[in-house]
């Protein structure tokens, strides 16, 4: 394993830490959009206070993901922001939308009140574009992984079509958009049982089986979706498609994942609540890993390999050693982080409305 | 509008938006902190009242500036390919530690917005002090990226591509210090103008108000020294451009002809076809002084390189005029204050000062602006200086006026809609009396103490 290779195991991780926690949050919002029945306000205020101290942290492992790409692999991410530049800004317009809306809805309110109606509108801002911004994700993710994304592009007065759009708008590049929003409204659901503890507030058994209504839901799904995904690469991504079939490691990898998912869904139906939030965020990690596994070498198909990206080893000594400066004073501020919102026995939230 | 126009417009946009809010998350904490600090030494509920109510307005400023700031990483490859797949590997390393700072920043933020009854209140103080330092510090890192930008450093270009890439060299360059210095300073003295502007002219309907009175002293506390020392920032800075990017300073002085004991220009209008400075009042050999330390020093024109390598004269040096009025206003009533500070005179009581400092509200974040504009369109046609034009950095991709436009229309909205919530926070702002409280301790619960919605 070269440095090279090292760096890019150390991007999918902050990519695969943005996934589990970033992706929740926008799969929170969308069970904001989709809040429903007797305890709806509930659902919503649970959802905020549960996304609310954390999200803007969780955001940060897509900004760490791509700053270490552009420094430790350049040609790619200048590739990257050529051809895809139509689906990232959509994608960059919906979090910054995610975002504002989020903050305005929460600490705009004249009186600290939430039945506000003119804030109420900034919670749908958030929720749709909560919706909007993992399916656009996801579709950049597809188009990668549909290996059509070859160098053409970094020349001045190709079609346009072809080449600013087809990789990105197909049925597979979608499909695996759509696995995005049903993966991150999974996750969210899932975690979303351990929020609503009932011993914290003596109603939260009925929230909880509200979220778990609605992860058993998505985790079938996500099953669904996975599989469509699955049949769609066959014209579009052969390659992925090929590796996730028939490389040595691939049917090992779908049996554990397979396990997770369904421990995932036994545990939710037995209520083991930990249980179903380490077997969920497991299966998600797996399925992300499997396409790491199926593009490497290439960072982008079907010519730009980890090697052929790499910056000069001076400047991957320094990311390495800065990357484990920055765990020192990172991971136990995350780890402070959740222990003072996450942790067990907390007292209510009461933010400074 | 040509692609490349577009695109240049488009980042010009996206920074002037974000450097606001970057701006005040750099000093805004610091100010958080100061309140919060000073209630629980002296446990008067209106220091807690004014923690809380930064709090909330830093909330807003702070997750608006982490998406659009999400958004110039993002558009540093959706724009500017030619310009990361050249500079990546040598300046992605300040990068990388501001995503190290940014991080930090946003999980301490978390925990002091949302941990007022979690935490003891000595852990929420520190979150608060490690908020101000890692936003301090991921504004200097980026600061770091752009000076390399005007003073490349740490590599040796053979054939158009860079070897011998020395990341930490690079960080070294010799515009660092000076940029973040004055940067560093700009974000204390803009948005703590901003602050005590807001206060002094509610102040002035009401002097009495010691919610108003406090949140000025504190605002002043930060802005008024990083204001005086803003000037010694400024001619270290000039001093540098005067050595490494000369047309930087041809174009920002207006000196189109390579003279020793040059003039200082003061105002006028730049007539690029003439190539002289109308309407302009000039003072004999201040130039060379301020730039060399030395009245007969030579300063080169814009004559020293052809005119194709002259950035947009007019544009650069009426924002640099515009940057040090500005600045200078702001130094001055910082001395005035800490005159009648030193005095130990009541400020809130001196009418002229509260006008003084309510008309400097906006003049800090203007000076920034144009400042930026200064640094940015001084260097052009370069998008690394000498190194790299920027209309071989563009992409490819045309139709780029459309996501102008999307951004622009996006960060107007945006703006617009800041700007409406934080007036109304303002106008919440509690009316207390001097004689009440002042001097109540926080949690009596009595109306007017301070804690109220």
């Amino acid at each position: 394993m070269t440095l090279a290779d090292v760096l890019a195991v150390i991007i999918f991780v902050a990519l695969n830490a943005y996934a589990l926690l970033g992706g929740a949050d926008f799969g929170g919002g969308v069970w904001d959009l989709f809040a429903s029945g007797p305890r709806k306000e509930r659902q919503r205020e649970l959802i905020a206070d549960a996304i609310g101290p954390v999200w803007e942290a969780n955001h940060v492992w897509l900004i760490l993901a791509l700053v270490l790409l552009f420094t430790c692999f350049p040609p790619a991410f200048a590739r990257l922001g050529t051809l895809l530049h139509i689906p990232l800004s959509l994608v960059l317009i919906g979090i910054v939308l995610r975002g504002s809306a989020f903050t305005f809805w929460r600490y705009g309110g004249s009186g600290g009140s939430h039945a506000d109606l003119a804030q109420r509108r900034w919670g749908v801002v958030f929720a749709v574009a909560s919706l909007i911004t993992p399916l656009l994700l996801g579709t950049t993710a597809g188009a990668i992984a549909s290996g059509g994304l070859p160098s053409g592009g970094a020349v001045k007065g190709e079609a346009f079509y072809p080449t600013y759009v087809a990789p990105w708008l197909n049925l597979f590049a979608l499909s695996v958009g759509v696995f995005a929003l049903v993966a991150f409204a999974f996750l969210a659901a899932v975690y979303l049982t351990l929020e609503a503890d009932p011993a914290e507030s003596g109603v939260g058994g009925e929230l909880q089986e509200d979220f778990r209504l609605r992860a058993l839901a998505s985790g079938v799904a996500l099953f669904v979706v996975a599989a469509s995904a699955l049949v769609l690469s066959r014209g579009r991504a052969p390659l992925v498609r090929d590796a996730l079939i028939f490389a040595s490691w691939a049917v090992p990898l779908h049996v554990v994942t397979g396990a997770a998912a369904l421990a995932a869904l036994i545990a939710l139906w037995f209520r083991r609540w930990r249980l179903a939030r380490v077997a969920a965020g497991v299966q998600v990690s797996l399925i992300l890993w499997g396409w790491a596994l199926s593009q490497k070498p290439y960072i982008l198909r079907p010519d730009l390999t980890i090697a052929d990206a790499t910056a000069p080893p001076a400047t991957l000594r320094l990311a390495l050693a800065a990357l484990a400066v920055g765990a020192v004073v990172l991971l136990p501020s995350l780890f402070y982080l959740f222990r003072v919102f996450k942790g067990r026995d907390q007292a209510p939230l009461v933010g400074p409305r | 509008m040509s692609d490349l126009l577009a695109a240049r417009s488009q980042m010009g946009i996206s920074l002037a938006f974000h450097i606001v809010f970057a701006v005040i998350g750099i000093a805004m904490p610091v100010m958080m902190v100061v309140a919060e600090r000073r209630w629980q030494v002296t446990g008067h509920a209106v220091y807690l009242e004014l923690a809380k109510r930064w709090a909330r307005g830093t909330a807003i400023l702070f997750a608006v500036g982490a998406v659009s700031g999400t958004v110039l990483s993002f558009e540093l490859g959706l724009l500017w390919p030619g310009f990361m797949d050249f500079a990546g590997a040598i300046i992605g390393m300040p990068f990388s530690l501001e995503g190290f700072a940014f991080f930090t920043e946003a999980i301490f933020l978390g925990v002091y917005l949302y941990g007022w009854e979690r935490i003891s209140s000595r852990a929420h103080l520190w979150a608060g002090v490690a908020v101000a330092l890692s936003g301090a510090a991921s504004g200097i890192f980026v600061v770091i990226a752009n000076a390399w930008m005007n003073a490349p450093a740490g590599f040796e270009l053979v054939n158009g591509r860079a070897v011998n890439v020395d990341p930490i060299a690079a960080m070294g360059n010799a515009a660092a210090l000076s940029q973040t210095i004055h940067m560093t300073l700009a974000a204390y003295a803009a948005t703590g103008f901003a602050v005590a502007g807001i206060h002094a002219f509610l102040l002035l309907r009401d002097p009495a108000n010691a919610f108003h009175r406090r949140a000025l002293e504190i605002a002043l506390i930060v802005a008024a020294p990083a204001a005086v020392l803003q000037p010694l920032s400024g001619d270290l800075a000039a001093r540098h451009i005067a050595v490494h990017q000369p047309v930087k300073l041809a174009a920002a002085e207006a000196v189109f002809r390579t003279q020793a004991g040059a003039p200082l220009t003061l105002g006028g209008w730049p007539d690029v076809e003439a190539r002289e400075t109308r309407f302009a009042v000039e003072i004999p050999y201040a130039l060379s002084l301020l730039a060399f330390h030395d009245p007969h020093a030579v300063v080169k024109g814009l004559d020293a390189v052809p005119p194709e390598d002259w950035p947009n004269v007019r544009a650069v040096h009426l924002s640099f005029q515009l940057m040090v009025a500005l600045g200078t206003y702001l130094a001055l009533v910082s001395l005035w204050v800490g005159w009648l500070g030193w005095r130990r005179r009541e400020l809130a009581h001196n009418r002229w000062l509260m006008r003084a400092i309510a008309l400097a509200t906006p003049m800090g974040f203007i000076a920034v602006e144009a400042g930026w504009m200064v640094t940015e369109l001084g260097r052009q046609p370069w998008v690394i200086y000498g190194v790299l034009r920027t209309a071989d950095a563009v992409t490819p991709m045309p139709g780029l006026v459309v996501p102008f436009v999307t951004f622009t229309l996006l960060y107007c909205f945006l703006g617009v809609i800041v700007a409406w919530l934080l007036y109304r926070q303002i106008l919440r702002s509690p009316t207390v009396p001097e004689w009440r409280g002042f001097y109540m301790r926080s949690g009596s619960g009595e109306r007017g103490a301070g804690s109220g919605t």
